[in-house]
């Protein structure tokens, strides 16, 4: 979608001069579309008169399809909802040890929770897990079937390219050139979320049902160490989110708007 | 993939996109406390309902050895409100009501009378906490029978010294591991673990096991409001592991 090439664009651009400009105001699907059209015409326009002033065509990429955003956004409430729920419900029994004695590892504030109690943040917890659990699962259905896994996942080549990019977001060092949609580090960054919902998934599963799924507990090594399992994949993410919104904010509107609408102004990277 | 587009265009195709995920602002919803609370709970009656669905009366909980279970000591203590409701052990039946053929007042002594299963398992709260526990009784399964229970009935309700109640779905209750429990740790029930009788099962979480059992009741319906002390307040009503 969109992706008419310069050349056509320009030539229907010339036409709709020649028309005294801009009076088509169709859907701009069907403008663009018909731009093609359009293009072998495009010549035969006297140059001279379009050149007074040529609209400037503006570098775009349809950056994040619609399944991509819908789940980017079910998962970032749901995750919130998670943690913040999760939190109040590790309250209830703030220790990975025994119950006598016990011992508070963490004395998580009621202000950063959800739920107001026990009962209320397990209704929470139990409700966004269907959310978080489908929106993951329809996102990784996504990137598998339509191959666009390729530009997010980190593979063995994207090793050399991690330690120059950290070098330049944390030590001022000089900026790698823009190689694709995501740098190394990003690839890194969200792989590793790929993994943290899994893992928290697949943790809750047992914590959930820890005798229905009595199989899945024993690959994480029995009730007690999957509940320290399930905390760190918590942790995994609440150490993506800072940087993750750090980034977003320095990279600025368009770059955010391009979560939103799934086009990206002026992208850094060619082709 | 780089495209190049007319500023407008562009502004026309992102506003388009944009409206395309306006499907997710529907979870704006559940900012609104009053819808919120209805919806959580129907989130909690969803995955009661998966539960459910999910349980199988002939998977087994894991079970433990002897060097594997925690010092009695150890072993916690819970109550809503009294520990001790101070039971009269010596003259205490078991009242049966409902749906079952032979209804009326069951001693002790008849239901230490039936086949004894005794079982290490993990007693795991809602809180987080678990341990591992040693107990003995029969498996409900047998008291129903002895009753004459209607096993096609949906759920089996019980009441409590301390006012404490419960319910749990039949198939739960017959569970090879659904106990009608009268010892712990070879003892027979200390006072403040439920004496005479309690309900252990482990596949239920530990607010279903009731204790200083009363009164237990077979039937197809249950009142709403009183499925619970906590259900009532919005615990889970499997409450299954």
């Amino acid at each position: 979608m969109g992706n008419g090439e310069g050349n056509n664009n320009e030539g229907r651009n010339q036409e709709e001069m020649s028309k005294e400009g801009g009076q088509d105001a169709g859907s701009p699907l069907e403008s663009v579309m018909s731009a093609k059209a359009d293009g072998a015409e495009g010549p035969a326009v006297e140059s001279a008169e379009a050149k007074v002033d040529e609209p400037v065509l503006v570098r775009a990429a349809y950056e994040h399809p619609l399944p991509i955003r819908l789940t980017h956004w079910v998962n970032a409430i749901s995750l919130f909802v998670m943690v913040a729920s999760g939190l109040r419900i590790f309250r209830a029994f703030p220790s990975f040890g025994p119950k006598i004695p016990e011992k508070v590892l963490l004395d998580i504030p009621k202000s950063l929770t959800l739920g107001g109690w026990l009962g209320g943040a397990l209704q929470w917890h139990f409700t966004f897990m269907w959310f978080f659990a489908a929106s993951g699962i329809l996102y990784l259905a996504y990137q598998v079937g339509s191959g666009h896994y390729r530009t997010v996942l980190f593979t063995p080549r994207d090793i050399a390219g991690v330690w120059p990019m950290a070098r330049h977001y944390f030590f001022f060092g000089p900026k790698p050139p823009a190689s694709g949609q995501y740098n190394p580090l990003q690839k890194l960054a969200y792989t590793s979320t790929i993994g943290f919902g899994v893992l928290s998934l697949l943790t809750g599963i047992v914590l959930y049902k820890p005798a229905q799924f009595s199989w899945l507990a024993f690959l994480f090594g029995g009730f007690h160490l999957t509940r320290i399992w399930h905390f760190a994949a918590m942790c995994g993410f609440l150490s993506f989110i800072p940087g993750h919104l750090i980034m977003v904010a320095l990279h600025g509107w368009s770059n955010f708007v391009s979560m939103l609408s799934g086009w990206k102004r002026e992208p850094e990277y060619q082709e | 993939m780089i495209t190049r587009l007319e500023d407008k265009d562009l502004k026309r195709q992102s506003r388009r996109q944009l409206l395309k995920l306006a499907p997710v602002a529907a979870l704006g919803i559940f900012a609104f406390p009053k819808v919120s609370d209805r919806l959580v709970e129907a989130g909690v009656h969803f995955s009661d309902w998966a539960a459910g669905v999910l349980f199988r009366t002939q998977h087994r909980a894991q079970t433990f050895a002897d060097s594997e279970v925690v010092p009695f000591e150890k072993f916690p203590y819970n109550g809503y409100d009294v520990l001790d409701p101070e039971v009269d052990l010596e003259n205490w039946t078991l009242t049966v009501e409902g749906d079952v053929q032979r209804p009326g007042e069951y001693k002790l002594s008849q239901i230490q009378a039936l086949p004894k299963l005794m079982q290490n398992t993990r007693h795991v709260c809602v809180e987080g906490w678990d341990v591992i526990g040693a107990f003995g009784g029969t498996p409900i399964s047998n008291f129903l029978t002895l009753v004459g229970a209607n096993t096609g009935a949906r759920f089996l309700e019980v009441e409590c010294a301390d006012d404490y109640y419960e319910s749990i779905d039949m198939a739960s209750a017959l569970h090879p591991q659904s106990l009608l429990c009268y010892e712990m740790y070879g003892e027979p029930l200390d006072r403040k673990h439920g004496a005479p009788l309690r309900l252990q099962m482990p596949t239920k979480l530990g607010y279903k096991q009731a204790k200083y059992l009363e009164t237990i009741r077979v039937t197809s319906v249950l009142k709403p409001g009183k499925t619970g002390y906590w259900e009532d307040q919005g615990y889970s009503w499997f409450g299954g592991l």
